[in-house]
């Protein structure tokens, strides 16, 4: 039954004063909002959470300290007990050289994951400000820049890649570059989506009257109101550019062996496969995993929280 | 089909005729609570009272007393969190809160219906409007041709024209008064013995209000409904009401006839708010508004005693410390109150203005707008050779329906929307760029703002200090201890305190935001301020307080105020001089109480004959027909012409534009009637009670 009374004026059950609105909030003096630390305490009692951020958290230590607590030197080569499968001596067995394949596998964090970070924070850097700019002046500047930002996105994201590393020498500062100039236009539409609700709102006209200029319009005005998308945004990207650093470094173009690196190591060892050393590909690959599943666990967190 | 109200009764649920003698809804004892956080909040307690078959009954109160919550409990459309704790409701003899699912379904179906303040949000915008009204038909059992045939036929008893082209329309292709007009055919279409009808009108204009309540009045006439009005605007309530009851923090105060209450109420709270209103002959520099001080407590206070003793100025220990039964104050009259009796003679809060005010004299002209236009693309002609003057020291009210381009004039003077070329205006005889952004820091300093709504006004992310300092520093160059000072200044005129600096808007009440706004614009000492409808997100007792506010500064920093409000109650408090507009026409302009006494411009007699009043109905009363008309595509001639009741016969307004004439000094019309005779048709149809009105 197409019940038209139901719909309309029914509160959300987080609004208990009743369905109109904007003055509901007026019967008190002050009404407490959601602050910092309240968000705070809402996120750390979500478990996903407390599981993403534990994941992650032995990965950061892994990249940092992994050398100290790894039972074997990644790069010692041991080749009578090349492609040993796991057991007591070596948990994660070892691949074709005889390297140990856990001890690579806990070392092989540190490139991605001083890689990833950076190149995120630069995408998101450079994304805010051209979504800024886009979302704030509109016009031919938003035309235009919004047709380079879709021609980029019409490429493959790891064609463009390929294009400047051959051009410019795989190296970390390469990729950190390169991953933050792919995520620049993604980053910028989301942010001048946010940037076009808040552009209808009094405060901008206000500012106008005051004479504030354009940059203390966009980032002393604008900017602190999208900064809850952008930082769902800086998360979602993290989760996308661990993904993008290790395909590189499976294809060859990221960190270069003998280094540990999960991608390097699963491109060195895949056809190994067939002869059924599924460990030297499976552990790698679990890394990654595990990675970009904690980094999305966050991010569902602080989205929730968000929105709440 | 279903229109004759005996048929319904017939197909009602059984039961329903036994009791056909006793009222249409009881509620007795009724408390509400809402869970928040574990914990059950009081929202409504001991609530009482009943609409007898026929009767229409208002729910008055600001927002947060829990009026809303009181139309969502009787059919059971609380949000999940939401329960009726105590108490019984009887709808037609019928308990909703025992029902199971199909038979509340019924209920809702068939007994119960309601309107809400949204009409956009009550039809479903996928489907077209006869398809949804002839599906409440359906419901009641008709076949699709019967249905499609009794929806036509319902729309035409809700006053649309053209039954026929509505039907094919989405909803959003009908106005806001159409579609309200579509929902109501939609809620009497089960011939309902209960209509609820939720701020039907208060998204509608003041023409367009005044339609859909004389449509609901006249329908509840032929349709033999029992209607439950709910409503922040006590005039509406007055207006269309036999008994009303006021609800304050959760408690029913005070119950009784509405004209009786509003004429004469006798709960404390009631006495307060009435006095919040400007009435007739109130005027800014004699008559200060009273205002009730502190705040309405939360849902889920835990006061002990009387809710309003806070806030009372006859509190006394006794009030604080126990429940004040419902006396009985006259025939059919209860206030909770014991000192019912000494209510009337309620103690101010504010003085009445010490009248201290030397007249300021209007000065020369300070703001002068010529061949003012602005088309937007799309053809859309917001204003259309707009002259006006503002004096310096006056304020110039801006009177308007929505699309008349009251706020784009605003917008234009400020400089946040550049006018068609041509246009001049000039601030103290220096022309003014168009664009802010190019206007000199000086000129930015003299014209400021305070927007409708405070939540998009403030930047939500800054703290009160930092909005209140910036404006100080841009404009007026202060920093340091001169700034810190300064603020301290006008944080105290706006009545802030220092406790509020650090918070953020989101963390203030609308009306304490609204004061953060006011210290905002007045920071840097402006010349002009325009308010553009400061208060009308406010509730009235903080409505008051602001307006007060207002006067007050204008008195001490002699600023000039060109105030925009669709409330024309407002405007004649506060209004020097009035500027009425439609369709981006200046129609009629002069002093106020000229205007106001009329003669005046047949649109302006329409519009303040549209508005409810709680000084009792006018006798004049002059209905509009019809929508205003797309700003797009204006009609010929005089723009107000399809909607004139005094249009001229002679066809010349269908042809020909009226210039806009001096007929009396300062009190300019653009009528093809002249001022004098437009003054002897009005006096000889509101003779009885125009006089002395003033």
């Amino acid at each position: 039954m197409t019940d038209f009374l139901a719909e309309p004026g029914v509160p959300s059950p987080a609004d208990p004063i009743g369905p109109l609105g904007p003055e509901a909030a007026a019967v008190a003096v002050t009404v407490p909002a959601m602050r910092g630390q309240t968000r705070w305490r809402l996120l750390l009692r979500r478990p996903t959470f407390g599981v993403g951020a534990g994941i992650l958290l032995f990965w950061v230590v892994s990249a940092i300290f992994g050398h100290l607590f790894a039972p074997d030197n990644p790069l010692a080569q041991q080749l009578l007990s090349a492609n040993a499968a796991p057991s007591g001596s070596h948990w994660f067995g070892t691949d074709p050289l005889g390297r140990d394949v856990l001890s690579r596998v806990i070392v092989g964090a540190r490139d991605i994951l001083v890689i990833t970070p950076l190149a995120t924070v630069l995408g998101t850097i450079l994304g805010t400000a051209l979504g800024l700019v886009m979302g704030y002046f509109g016009g031919a500047i938003d035309l235009i820049a919004g047709r380079l930002v879709e021609a980029v996105l019409a490429l493959p994201a790891v064609i463009i890649a390929f294009l400047f590393i051959v051009a410019l020498g795989p190296s970390t500062t390469t990729l950190i570059i390169v991953i933050g100039l792919i995520f620049t236009p993604l980053i910028a539409r989301t942010v001048r989506a946010a940037v076009l609700t808040e552009r209808n709102l009094d405060y901008l006209s206000s500012a106008r009257l005051l004479g504030e200029n354009p940059v203390r319009i966009m980032f002393g005005e604008i900017l602190p109101n999208v900064m809850a998308a952008i930082l769902v945004e800086f998360t979602v990207r993290l989760g996308y550019a661990v993904f993008t650093v290790a395909t590189l470094s499976f294809l060859g173009f990221g960190v270069q062996p003998p280094t540990p690196d999960w991608g390097a190591d699963i491109a060195a060892n895949y056809s190994g496969l067939l002869a059924g050393y599924w460990w030297q590909t499976l552990f790698p690959a679990l890394a990654i995993a595990s990675l970009v599943t904690s980094v999305n666990l966050i991010t569902d967190a602080i989205e929730q929280v968000l929105n709440a | 089909m279903s229109s004759d109200p005996s048929t319904s009764e017939a197909k009602g649920v059984p039961g329903s005729e036994t009791t056909a003698g006793g009222p249409a809804l009881e509620v007795s004892h009724m408390d509400i609570v809402y869970r928040v956080r574990g914990q059950d909040r009081l929202a409504l307690r001991d609530i009482s009272f009943s609409i007898a078959r026929g009767e229409s009954y208002g729910l008055v109160g600001e927002s947060g007393s829990g009026k809303s919550t009181v139309a969502l409990a009787l059919v059971r459309y609380l949000p999940r969190n939401g329960r009726v704790s105590a108490g019984t409701i009887s709808i037609n003899g019928q308990d909703p809160l025992s029902m199971g699912k199909s038979a509340l379904r019924e209920l809702r179906a068939r007994t119960v219906s309601m309107v809400y303040q949204e009409p956009g949000r009550a039809l479903n915008p996928s489907l077209r409007v006869g398809r949804q009204i002839a599906e409440v038909f359906e419901l009641g059992g008709a076949s699709s041709g019967e249905a499609t045939q009794s929806a036509e036929d319902m729309l035409r008893k809700v006053q649309i024209s053209d039954p026929g082209r509505v039907m094919r329309r989405y909803p959003h292709e009908l106005s806001g008064g159409m579609a309200q007009r579509a929902v109501i055919a939609m809620a009497l279409a089960s011939s309902p013995s209960l209509l609820i009808l939720d701020e039907p009108t208060t998204a509608l204009d003041a023409t367009v209000e005044a339609e859909v309540l004389d449509l609901v009045a006249a329908l509840r006439q032929e349709f033999d409904t029992s209607v439950l009005f709910i409503s922040h605007n006590l005039a509406v309530i007055a207006k269309m009401c036999d008994r009303v009851g006021v609800l304050y923090a959760g408690d029913l105060v005070e119950e009784g006839p509405a004209r009786q209450v509003f004429d004469d109420p006798r709960h404390p709270y009631t006495v307060g708010l009435l006095r919040c209103i400007p009435r007739r002959g109130q005027r800014k520099d004699t008559d200060r508004l009273d205002t009730i001080p502190g705040f309405q407590p939360a849902p889920g206070h835990t006061l002990k005693g009387c809710v309003f003793a806070p806030r009372c100025a006859l509190a006394t220990d006794r009030c604080r410390e126990s429940d004040p039964p419902f006396f009985d104050v006259g025939e059919l009259r209860t206030s909770r109150c014991f000192f019912h009796d000494q209510a009337p003679g309620l103690p101010r809060a504010t003085p009445v203005s010490g009248a201290t005010l030397e007249d300021q004299g209007s000065g020369g002209s300070l703001v002068v707008i010529e061949g003012l236009s602005k088309t937007f693309t799309g053809g859309v002609r917001a204003l259309a050779d707009v002259d006006l003057t503002i004096n310096q020291g006056e304020t110039l009210g801006l009177v308007g329906e929505s699309g008349s381009g009251k706020t784009t004039l605003a917008r234009v003077l400020l400089g946040l929307t550049g006018p068609d070329s041509g246009a001049v205006v000039a601030l103290d005889g220096k022309p003014l760029s168009p664009d802010a952004r190019r206007r000199p820091r000086e000129t930015l300093r003299a014209l400021q703002i305070v927007f409708q709504n405070p939540d998009s006004a403030l930047n939500r992310r800054h703290t009160v200090r930092s909005l209140i300092s910036r404006p100080l520093t841009r404009l007026a160059g202060l920093t340091g201890q001169a700034l810190r000072d300064r603020l301290a200044e006008l944080i105290a005129s706006v009545r802030l305190e220092d406790r509020h600096l650090p918070l953020r808007p989101g963390q203030l009440s609308g009306g304490l935001k609204q004061r953060v706004a006011i210290a905002r614009a007045f920071g840097a000492g402006p010349d002009v301020v325009v308010c553009d409808e400061p208060t009308s997100a406010l509730d009235v007792s903080v409505q008051a307080a602001i307006l007060n506010l207002l006067a007050d500064l204008q008195k001490a920093e002699r600023v000039t105020y060109l105030f925009i409000s669709h409330d024309l109650g407002l405007v004649r408090y506060l209004s020097d001089r009035i500027v009425v507009l439609y369709l981006g026409r200046v129609m009629e302009i002069g002093p106020a109480e000229t205007v106001f006494a009329g003669p005046h411009h047949p649109y302006t007699e329409a519009l303040f004959s549209a508005v409810p009043t709680l000084d009792g109905e006018r006798p004049d009363r002059i209905r509009l027909q019809g929508e205003i008309p797309s700003a797009a595509d204006p009609p010929s001639g005089c723009v107000f012409h399809t909607r004139c009741p005094r249009r001229l016969s002679t066809g010349v307004c269908e042809s020909t534009e009226p210039p806009l004439l001096e007929g009396e000094p300062g009190h300019l019309t653009r009528c093809h009637i002249p001022l004098a005779e437009l003054r002897i048709i009005q006096r000889n149809e509101s003779a009885p009670s125009q006089g002395g009105s003033l």
